[in-house]
């Protein structure tokens, strides 16, 4: 570990996942948290439990706001680990001076995507502490869930099995990108912040056998497969050029030097079923999000890694993110 | 007129059976060929673009690369690194620069670890940004930390210019932009201390397409008439740089020894007058550069004119930055590898203490990197 934490220690990366293991991990070891998947699972598999904060800058763009992410990443984890989410609680660190109508229309759109997820807030805590003691205004959500569907793991991928992600990647790492000073890039992008327990619910109810699904937020659609690679000791196999990727969002990748798969995303998740299941997961998916594709599939050739094939017939590993994320120089 | 979008710039440019057919046409001329040929990329992104789109698989054993300094950030020496972060520790100073300036370590660490610990560090992805922070910030002293080759050079060189006509007083310079002629020359005479000999294993150059855009292709004239070396300035996209070296492999085999542009979609031998004639209104070549790895380097670098010195941050912070310079680590091969005289693998440090997330040397920090190129993308070949 470094003596100072830096920007990098939160990239959803390598750092990041050094800074967990050699600092909390070290502390806090049980059972449960090691198995680090994107909830607890708890109660003898009843319970899915997950809490997350949310500092983003600008608070307010294009497609969503801080609550909205606010809501959707909590209970985002949760569905991800086949759980109804079911109640939540929320607690604000605000910087003096926070205009209150901006507070306001933030609650309401968390309250817009409770609606969605079928969640309630039952417990919450405010603080108010000195300007420029934090950044305008930090939300933690914390939230529990009812397991709908049991036995979803990172560690249960097999060979010959099919990875499908849910739409085209990278959209809110480029929006959010494109919207930061000191980038001043005109775009139309939206993000792709979104409540995914709808979807969920969707894929479960038709009966596909679902193995592992994860959200692909920080560190982006690379930081989820290597996880998965690992965690099951399997290769993935990655088509590159089936990732579906936006034209803008490709188009600022290219000028600032940026992977579309190592952006990060709110509202897209990576799939993984057997293959006999394929055809129907697509069908499933692609009922929400036409861009839904497969992009991969599990083998034993590299353990553990992930493995991008060109359309040329070169291929190369796809590792964690790592550092934080600069545009390029020229 | 249909609207030009950007995928237009490199849709084609990445298709498949395009880069296939020029593998072949270069795996066929390469049976030709007397002895191995070494192409040096000048350019870091040249680098990047051959590492991520896994070029070298294609290529056969007799064509190889070498990958040359052309990275702005892996040549700053560490003592220009140490004044970034000295300048950034001042007070009321708001430190600018591009992206990855901002991770090189210096003695005392990266412009990051200053950020940490309470320097105000920003960057930008374009340097007339400055002027906006200059605004939100009349009370600081905003220090664009300028870095980058050809390519960079002109949008300091407007962003100074627009200081200076505006009358914006608080925004200074310290300056670090360098050429890519003479360093190519640097490399050519280079001695090769270990073994105290002046042969380098250059046969032929790829040039960057960027700096030809600005520079124009006339900046490589002299290679191959005067040091034979065949230049091919060639674009950034895998179709580009498979057609760029199969111009060289040509070059060889039918005993050409030219300067060729394969990127002629933009690139010309006279370049962007306009903008050579703003770097040439603010700034002047500095006697020596001392590059990281390379040493010192006759007329490489750049700097402000004395007549604009008082927007010069080198020279009003004089007394508190270092002069010292500053070696690289002992275990460091970096020197060796922007000589091409080494491979990023064969350097004992590589991918164990030496990592993108701790590096020790310069090339490891960049993207743009051959260091780090090899060990995001290279573990395969």
């Amino acid at each position: 570990m470094t003596k100072t934490i830096t920007i990098a220690h939160g990239n959803g990366g390598e750092e990041n996942n050094e800074l967990i293991k050699k600092v909390f991990y070290k502390h806090f070891e049980n059972d449960i948290l090691s198995k680090s998947e994107d909830a607890a699972v708890i109660e003898n598999g009843k319970l899915a439990f997950t809490t997350d904060s949310f500092t983003v800058s600008p608070l307010f763009f294009p497609g969503g706001d801080i609550g909205k992410l606010a809501v959707c990443g909590t209970c985002n984890d949760l569905a991800m680990m086949g759980a109804k989410p079911k109640y939540m609680t929320c607690s604000v660190i605000i910087e003096e001076g926070f205009p209150t109508r901006d507070l306001e229309k933030i609650v309401k759109s968390m309250k817009k995507e409770l609606e969605i997820n079928g969640a309630i807030v039952v417990s919450g805590d405010t603080k108010v502490v000195p300007r420029g003691s934090v950044d305008k205004l930090f939300i933690n959500t914390t939230g529990i869930g009812e397991i709908e569907y049991k036995g979803i793991s990172a560690s249960h991928l097999k060979d010959g099995m099919s990875i499908f992600v849910s739409r085209d990647v990278g959209t809110h790492g480029a929006t959010i990108f494109a919207a930061r000073e000191g980038i001043e890039l005109e775009s139309k992008l939206q993000t792709d912040c979104a409540s995914l327990y709808p979807e969920v619910k969707k894929l479960i109810d038709s009966g596909i056998e679902i193995i592992a699904l994860r959200d692909a937020t920080r560190g982006g659609v690379s930081a989820v497969l290597n996880e998965w690679a690992k965690s099951s000791d399997v290769c993935i196999e990655v088509v590159e050029e089936s990732i579906p990727v936006q034209e803008e969002v490709r188009g600022i990748c290219e000028m600032l030097g940026f992977e579309a798969v190592d952006l990060a995303n709110e509202g897209t998740y990576v799939l993984c079923v057997p293959k006999k299941d394929e055809a129907k997961a697509l069908e499933v998916l692609q009922e929400t999000h036409k861009t839904s594709t497969l992009i991969a599939t599990v083998s034993e050739q590299y353990k553990g890694r992930v493995l991008l094939n060109s359309s040329w017939g070169t291929k190369r590993f796809l590792d964690l993110p790592t550092g934080e994320l600069l545009p390029r120089i020229c | 007129m249909e609207e030009l979008q950007l995928k237009n710039l490199y849709d084609n440019f990445r298709d498949g059976d395009t880069i296939k057919a020029f593998a072949k046409i270069i795996a066929e001329d390469a049976k030709k060929l007397k002895k191995p040929i070494n192409i040096m990329e000048v350019c870091g992104g040249h680098t990047h673009t051959i590492m991520k789109f896994g070029l070298p698989q294609l290529l056969p054993k007799n064509v190889n690369f070498i990958h040359g300094p052309g990275c702005p950030v892996c040549i700053m020496p560490k003592e220009r690194i140490d004044h970034a972060y000295v300048l950034s520790m001042q007070e009321n100073v708001i430190l600018v620069t591009l992206g990855d300036m901002i991770k090189v370590p210096g003695s005392n660490g990266s412009l990051q670890d200053a950020r940490a610990k309470g320097a105000d560090v920003r960057f930008v992805y374009s340097p007339m940004e400055c002027i906006k922070i200059a605004q939100d910030n009349s009370d600081k002293t905003v220090i664009f930390f300028a870095i980058g080759f050809e390519t960079t050079t002109p949008m300091t060189a407007v962003l100074v210019d627009q200081v200076i006509k505006s009358k914006i007083s608080n925004i200074l310079f310290h300056i670090n932009h360098v050429t890519v002629p003479e360093v190519m020359v640097e490399l050519i005479d280079s001695r090769d201390v270990h073994v105290d000999s002046y042969n380098n294993e250059i046969d032929a150059f790829l040039g960057p397409s960027h700096v030809s855009v600005i520079a124009g292709s006339k900046i490589y004239d002299k290679f191959p008439k005067d040091y034979g070396r065949p230049v091919v300035v060639t674009g950034f996209e895998p179709v580009d740089a498979m057609e760029g070296i199969s111009m060289i492999v040509k070059q060889f085999v039918e005993k050409r020894c030219e300067l060729e542009v394969q990127y002629k979609r933009v690139v010309n031998h006279d370049g962007n007058l306009k903008a050579q004639d703003l770097i040439n209104t603010y700034f002047e070549k500095m006697s020596l550069f001392r590059w990281r790895g390379l040493g010192n380097v006759p007329d490489s670098g750049l700097k402000l004119k004395d007549e604009y010195e008082k927007y010069d941050a080198e020279k009003i912070y004089k007394s508190v930055l270092p002069i010292a310079e500053i070696e690289d680590h002992k275990l460091c091969i970096c020197g060796d590898i922007l000589r091409g005289m080494a491979k990023p693998q064969e350097c004992t440090i590589f991918g164990t203490a030496c990592k993108p997330t701790t590096p020790i040397g310069s090339c490891m920090v960049s993207s743009e990197g051959a260091c780090a190129a090899y060990y995001k993308y290279g573990n395969l070949i």
